[in-house]
């Protein structure tokens, strides 16, 4: 052990580095090779990190904060409010069930009922940052057992405010906030009776709502204006620390505070500037929570008692994971979607960190206990992502959706294979067409329902995620002449289409992208057949306005044509222009700037004169002229 | 009274001094379908069974182009290709269109004079609509000579007038049921008598 801090900085990047590699080479989740990596530099396996552990994974969860305000920014708020049901329904549920199983459980064990029922909260809680964190590495944000693990987290966000306010009423000796062992900061809720605590609750509510919109887009206005990048980071983080602040200072949940925030400028122009300036931060602060966790894993307790410890783990796994499985068949998941949400929510999650070293400062735990309880929060932490790839790998292969069904031979010898990656709005349309011409692409298809429902319909469809390259191989990668990429989500786009293009570069790829930015990376990467959605749509639209108004349809259809192919020939000139960093520093001015340029081009082009065919108008003229002159 | 159905195909209408003028006299004229082809069809894709029973509705059928190249525009050339089907146009069973009457409308740049063994084109207009006389011949229907509007770049408006008003007294004939027996020795529908009584 060493006190230099960038000793430590090294132990932890490297460890990161190496270990997270190694797991993504094994195709497992990064968030494993954080524990392990935590587990291997912890005091018990190479006694790089101390007795630090725990300082550590205070000040890292705040990647968590940062995490729910970039998930906030994804939900605008009317689709929030459109939640609502699964929030509570879902969420109380599953946290209801598991306090009373758990509650049982430890009254069984023969533990006082205070002690019971503070770890039955700590208990029903999960862990935000390793779900989320998955769900978001594999893309399945949009699936129901997404949005139903999202629901059920930010249930557990809201009710813990509830839950660190019931707490001290537990407290045994002289009661109230005072028995503190090292004094947790007193919060404003504390001081205040019921009733003002639920006003406070409401106004620094309404208070990041007004302030989102009268205060933070202004000043991040201002701050855009003087184009100096490093004060973006700079304001992004201020917003969070910000919110963060208020809600400690008013004593709700910090987390669920910075989620408010992020979906109240979910509607703002700097949604996406925002997105990218603190995803790093979110990334490398989870990687250090995850570590911190694993280091955190007291071999010494384990040694103690194994047998206790392995059987009281167990049963909180399957007890969290049957409450899971009945929430999800109550709300009418399928098979598969409730396997992977009763894994994937199975453990206890980072706010036990919180409850129960608060439990204990207001001694209703006992050092024993406390003990326990953080070693088996931290152990079901690092295994049920485990337990949740076996699940991916063993379980859900056989059961309900499975990643490939066998099909007739003579279907699968078809001489020219064509792979079709994602069947949303956009890929169906494309699968439906060419299966009008009797051409059966093979689909890989994310969601579950809808692969269930392509396979009924007789489709070959592969169920996973398409950057894995041993996905793509087993749905015959190698043989395929062309892949479709119709997936709307540009990182994954570009991911599918450079491993393909670097392992298997005969097959010919054709890739949807969502607008010009998407074009330039892709043909940056060298691919030819780009697909702009919002391309030829807008244009029948723009055709449609200039019909009505008199226009000619044969002449619109043919400026149309000769639009879309000077567009082409624009974005693949501008696409090999060196970037001029000035201006390229934000996104939202560089879409301007680009606007712009488009717009000087258009107009040194001019209204659609250089057409002059069938133009008897013409000809007249000049056949008047030379009459003129002889 | 006889039904008249124009099939006008004029790939830049907007640019058409000459079709702007005579169209503008004829399209609203009681019993005339003005049926804009380029417009109707801007990509080509015809639908064919519509325009079986645009045909079957109608007594005479008018192909109204501009004289490109010495034949009609593309689309046109499409909608007999699409549209004049075996057994329904010609063929044993094909008698949708039997004793209909057909003729060409045409607007060209050229002169009439340019048109003849002596001038630049050395073929009579006649001559080049040979295509559209037999593919009316094969469909059983009577073929007139055409109405043609010629040297469109030299005429003047008043003169553009006139021919409208010509085309329109045409139209007004057909309606009548005046037959090809009146029109015998005439080169062009313009030249009969009963449209230059003045």
């Amino acid at each position: 052990m060493t006190g230099s801090i960038l000793f430590q900085a090294i132990v932890f990047l490297a460890g990161a580095i190496i270990c997270v590699s190694i797991a993504k080479r094994l195709g497992l989740s990064s968030v494993l090779g954080y524990l392990l990596a935590g587990v291997l530099i912890g005091p018990y396996v190479l006694g790089y990190i101390g007795e630090d552990g725990q300082d550590i994974l205070h000040f890292a969860e705040f990647g968590v904060v940062v995490m729910l305000f970039l998930i906030g920014l994804e939900i605008e708020p009317k689709n929030f409010w459109k939640m609502r049901k699964t929030i509570l329904g879902m969420g109380g549920i599953q946290v209801a069930g598991t306090m009373l199983l758990s509650y049982a459980l430890f009254l069984f064990m023969g533990f006082e009922w205070k002690v019971s029922l503070v770890i039955s909260m700590a208990v029903a809680l999960s862990s935000t940052a390793i779900a989320l964190q998955t769900i978001k590495e594999k893309g399945l944000m949009d699936t129901t057992f997404g949005s139903s693990s999202f629901s059920i987290l930010l249930f557990q966000d809201i009710i813990v405010i509830f839950m660190l306010g019931a707490i001290p009423l537990l407290s045994n000796a002289e009661g109230g906030t005072t028995g503190g062992n090292h004094g947790e900061h007193a919060n404003l809720l504390d001081t205040l009776p019921l009733g003002f605590q639920t006003l406070a609750i409401i106004l620094s509510v309404v208070l990041i709502i007004v302030a989102g919109n009268y205060l933070i887009v202004p000043m991040l206005r201002k701050v855009a204006n003087t184009g100096v990048r490093e004060l973006l980071i700079a304001a992004a983080l201020l917003i969070v620390f910000g919110i963060s602040y208020l809600m400690e200072y008013v004593g709700l949940s910090p987390a669920l505070g910075a989620f408010l925030g992020g979906v109240v400028l979910a509607n703002s122009e700097f949604k996406h500037e925002l997105e990218s300036t603190l995803e790093p931060f979110k990334n490398l602060l989870l990687g250090l929570f995850f570590m911190a966790v694993g280091a955190s894993i007291n071999f010494v307790v384990i040694a103690k008692s194994p047998l206790t410890i392995g059987g009281v783990l167990l049963a909180i796994i399957l007890l969290k994971a049957l409450v899971l499985f009945i929430t999800g068949h109550i709300f009418k998941l399928k098979l598969d979607q409730k396997l992977l949400l009763t894994f994937s929510l199975a453990q206890i999650g980072e706010f036990a960190f919180v409850l129960l070293s608060f439990a204990f400062n207001l001694n209703i735990l006992n050092n024993d206990q406390m003990d326990m309880m953080l070693v088996i929060t931290a152990l079901t932490m690092t295994f049920t992502p485990i337990i949740g790839m076996l699940n991916e790998r063993l379980i859900l292969p056989r059961l309900g959706t499975k990643e490939s069904i066998q099909r007739p031979m003579d279907h699968i010898a078809k001489s020219q294979k064509i792979i079709l990656v994602g069947f949303g709005h956009f890929g169906s349309t494309v699968g439906r067409f060419l299966r009008s011409h009797g051409v059966e692409a093979t689909i890989l298809e994310q969601d579950s329902n809808r692969v269930d429902f392509l396979r009924k319909m007789g489709f070959e469809v592969y169920y996973g995620d398409a950057t894995r390259i041993d996905l793509l191989e087993s749905a015959g990668i190698a043989e395929a002449k062309i892949l479709i990429c119709a997936i709307d989500n540009p990182d994954v786009t570009r991911e599918v289409a450079k491993l393909v293009k670097t392992k298997y570069p005969h097959v010919e790829l054709m890739i949807r992208a969502q607008n010009r930015f998407d074009a330039y990376g892709l043909l940056n990467m060298g691919i030819e057949n780009i697909y702009r959605e919002s391309l030829e749509t807008s244009l029948t639209l723009a055709k449609d306005v200039l019909s009505k108004m008199g226009f000619r349809k044969y002449t619109l259809n043919r400026q149309v044509k000769n639009f879309i192919k000077y567009d082409e020939e624009t974005l693949r000139r501008l696409a090999k222009e060196p970037k001029d960093e000035k201006n390229y520093i934000f996104k939202a001015r560089q879409e301007l700037e680009q606007q712009e340029k488009y717009l000087n081009e258009d107009f040194k082009r001019g209204i659609v004169e250089y057409d002059k065919h069938w133009d008897s108008e013409a000809i007249r003229k000049t056949l008047l002229k030379t009459e003129d002159n002889m | 009274m006889k039904k008249i159905l124009v099939l006008f195909s004029h790939p830049k209408f907007e640019s058409s001094r000459a079709n702007a003028v005579l169209v503008d006299h004829i399209k609203d004229i009681e019993g005339v379908t003005f049926h804009d082809l380029y417009e109707r069809y801007p990509d080509f894709h015809i639908d064919v069974p519509a325009e079986k029973a645009l045909l079957d509705q109608h007594d005479v059928i008018i192909w109204h182009h501009p004289l490109y190249w010495y034949s009609c525009p593309p689309l046109m050339k499409q909608w007999m290709d699409m549209v004049l089907e075996f057994n329904w146009a010609y063929g044993p069973k094909g008698k949708a269109l039997q004793s209909k009457i057909c003729f060409n409308t045409i607007t060209a740049g050229g002169s009439r004079d340019l048109y003849c063994s002596a001038g630049t084109n050395t073929f009579s207009v006649n001559e080049f609509l040979r295509p559209f006389e037999q593919t009316a011949k094969l469909c059983g229907m009577t073929f007139y000579p055409p109405f043609a509007v010629m040297g469109t770049h030299q005429l003047t408006n008043d003169e553009l007038i006139q021919h409208a008003h010509q085309y329109s007294s045409l139209i007004d004939l057909l309606q009548q049921g005046v037959t090809v027996g009146d029109f015998k020795g005439c080169a062009f529908l313009n030249d009969i008598p009963q449209l230059n009584t003045n």
